[in-house]
């Protein structure tokens, strides 16, 4: 196996050997970017020398110590809707095409403080809106199990980077769907932590309710690995959780021996693609077979999330991109008659279609006479989502779910039809309107060798368990580190 | 429930955005369908639920009102389109 394609913990075995140096490593991967990136495009800019000298220094500083940290000197990405003083932070939209931003992401602050080598940053949805990464104004990222498919979305780059070997973990944000969605479209482990547990500091809003940060990787103990360094409470965020720290790695390889693992039928319903299903059905049956006891469970409620969400999340992102004006940062139209015409014109060339579509739909649900309607209706559904998920949890200690109810599907297949685009989020979209954690892990590939996701939810706070199940199933079933067919040279 | 021409551009002034013909059109037509599909909320008796702004209780967080480092004007103009004299400029606004 060559270096770039190796996961985490096993760079970290090589590291503290000194069997190489964080120089090997990062010219490994920084080749690998060279040879496939021009197929995948998962990045919007690189830094790659900037990276390449970050190693230099690092292994003179490392030669005269014995510890290092364990995400000390790993190369990785970031969604490009998370700031970094210096380097430019566009949201992939035209919007915010120039960005320097004057400070830098919390959680960018503390892999700087690990060691972490910053490759570059991902390619996503304008504004992280969409589920395709198609809505990026700047390119289309390639799904590298199939160059004509998408990686899924929002975070599609920061999937595809940890997919394609051209990073060895990425960030990516979930506000229905963003990391998990794309993970299993590519085959490899996304988690989307509970809310609060990640600073949203830095991280440009778009439903401020709703959006968590959290990590891309090859295998799920590189996402424990990743979350150890993430989570954790930050004063500059209101949101953020103050909780003592907890060491993921600690209780990963537990084993699931008598945990209850919950299935309900609604997450198995119409148009769920048959080969998802069958994946699905022998991911149940291995967890027998070590232990875990199945249980059936229900929803009542759960048919009114992906509308709830929509409305929620548009109502926000509609208040959120109030700021993008064109006065103290960003595009600026070049002709316009008076200030409120400058608006007009700065958000109408700046913007996208749907990213104008969620502003458009939010702004209807907050206007007057709608309000009670659609927003605040939407805001007592979720009420009522929160108390099925607590009702189902009382039940079980995790459920069981397919992470999307198909394999990717091809560019351009669902981009003139809104709505049918919106459906792909249908099982992902009630965990971020309840607030609690999913990770999404590869269980399988279809009959055209596109992955399988299988996404595992519990309640508030249960990432240890999650994670602990999560890892029982890909040590079971060798379905760990896959790699795309994507050769080493494209 | 179908979206007029009229209901779009007035949402559209609200939201500082402009279309053209074809966009009102076709926006006219997609937001319907969204808001068709979240017509199955009305479904709903939602008379006694609570409203849930946030998941989890969150309160209002103050720190101590102590003089701490931020932006200095420079930082805070190097963005801008258009400044001068240490401000942002925008178009005049009173005649």
């Amino acid at each position: 196996m060559e270096l770039y394609q190796k996961t985490i913990h096993e760079i970290n075995d090589l590291l503290d050997k000194k069997e190489v140096t964080v120089t090997d490593v990062t010219q490994a991967v920084v080749n690998r970017i060279n040879a496939v990136e021009k197929a995948t495009d998962a990045y919007l800019s690189l830094q790659t020398e900037a990276a390449l000298e970050a190693a230099q220094g690092l292994d003179a500083e490392l030669s005269g110590r014995a510890k290092r940290t364990s995400l000390e000197g790993i190369p990785y990405g970031l969604k490009d809707n998370m700031c970094t003083k210096g380097i430019l932070t566009t949201c992939a939209s035209k919007m915010l095409y120039n960005f320097n931003p004057p400070y830098n992401a919390e959680v960018y602050d503390r892999l700087s403080e690990e060691g972490g080598i910053l490759l570059g940053k991902t390619n996503m949805d304008e504004f992280a809106m969409g589920s395709s990464t198609e809505n990026s104004a700047y390119k289309k990222t390639r799904n590298p199990w199939d160059l004509n498919k998408v990686p899924g979305g929002s975070s599609g780059g920061s999937a595809v980077a940890v997919a394609a070997d051209t990073a060895f973990y990425t960030l990516g944000s979930d506000t229905g769907g963003s990391i998990r969605q794309p993970a299993s479209f590519c085959g490899v482990v996304g988690m989307k932590p509970t809310y609060g547990l990640v600073s949203r500091y830095g991280l440009v809003a778009f439903a401020s309710s709703l959006d968590q940060i959290g990590p891309f990787t090859k295998d799920v103990e590189d996402c424990a690995l990743v979350l150890n360094a993430i989570v954790g409470h930050d004063a500059k965020d209101s949101t953020s959780l103050n909780l003592e720290k907890t060491d993921y790695t600690q209780t990963l390889k537990q084993g699931v021996k008598g945990l209850k693992i919950g299935v309900a039928k609604e997450f198995f319903g119409e148009g769920l693609q048959p080969e998802v299903r069958k994946s699905l059905e022998d991911a149940i049956a291995i967890y027998k077979t070590l232990g875990a006891s199945i249980v059936d469970v229900s929803f009542q409620h759960l048919d009114y999330a992906l509308s709830a969400y929509y409305m929620i999340s548009s109502a926000e992102a509609s208040s959120n991109l109030a700021r993008y004006d064109g006065i103290r940062y960003g595009f600026r139209a070049e002709e316009y008659s008076d200030l409120v015409d400058l608006y007009k014109k700065t958000r109408s060339q700046g913007f996208g279609d749907e990213v104008k579509r969620r502003i458009m739909l939010g702004t209807y649900a907050l206007s007057s006479g709608y309000y009670d309607a659609y927003y605040k209706k939407a805001m007592q559904v979720r009420t009522i989502i929160k108390a099925d998920f607590d009702q189902v949890f009382g039940g079980c200690d995790v459920l069981l779910t397919p992470t999307a109810p198909t394999t990717a599907f091809g560019i351009g297949e669902k981009t003139s039809n809104p709505l049918e685009m919106y459906l792909t989020d249908i099982y992902t979209v009630p965990v971020n309107i309840a607030g609690i954690p999913g990770v999404s892990i590869p269980c399988g590939l279809d009959n055209n060798g596109m992955p399988i996701g299988m996404q595992l939810l519990g309640p508030i706070l249960s990432e240890e368990t999650l994670l602990k199940t999560a890892w029982a199933f890909e040590h079971e079933s060798g379905l760990t580190n896959l790699k795309a067919p994507l050769g080493t040279e494209v | 429930m179908s979206l007029t021409r009229e209901d779009v551009t007035y949402v559209a002034n609200l939201a500082r955005l402009e279309f053209s013909e074809d966009e009102v059109i076709a926006l006219a037509d997609q937001l319907g369908a969204v808001l068709d599909y979240a017509e199955t909320l009305s479904g709903l008796d939602t008379s006694k639920i609570k409203a849930t702004e946030h998941v989890l209780a969150v309160q209002n967080v103050f720190r101590a009102d102590e003089i701490e480092s931020c932006l200095t004007n420079e930082e805070a103009l190097a963005n801008a389109p258009e400044s001068e004299a240490g401000c942002f400029k925008v178009p005049r606004v009173m005649e």
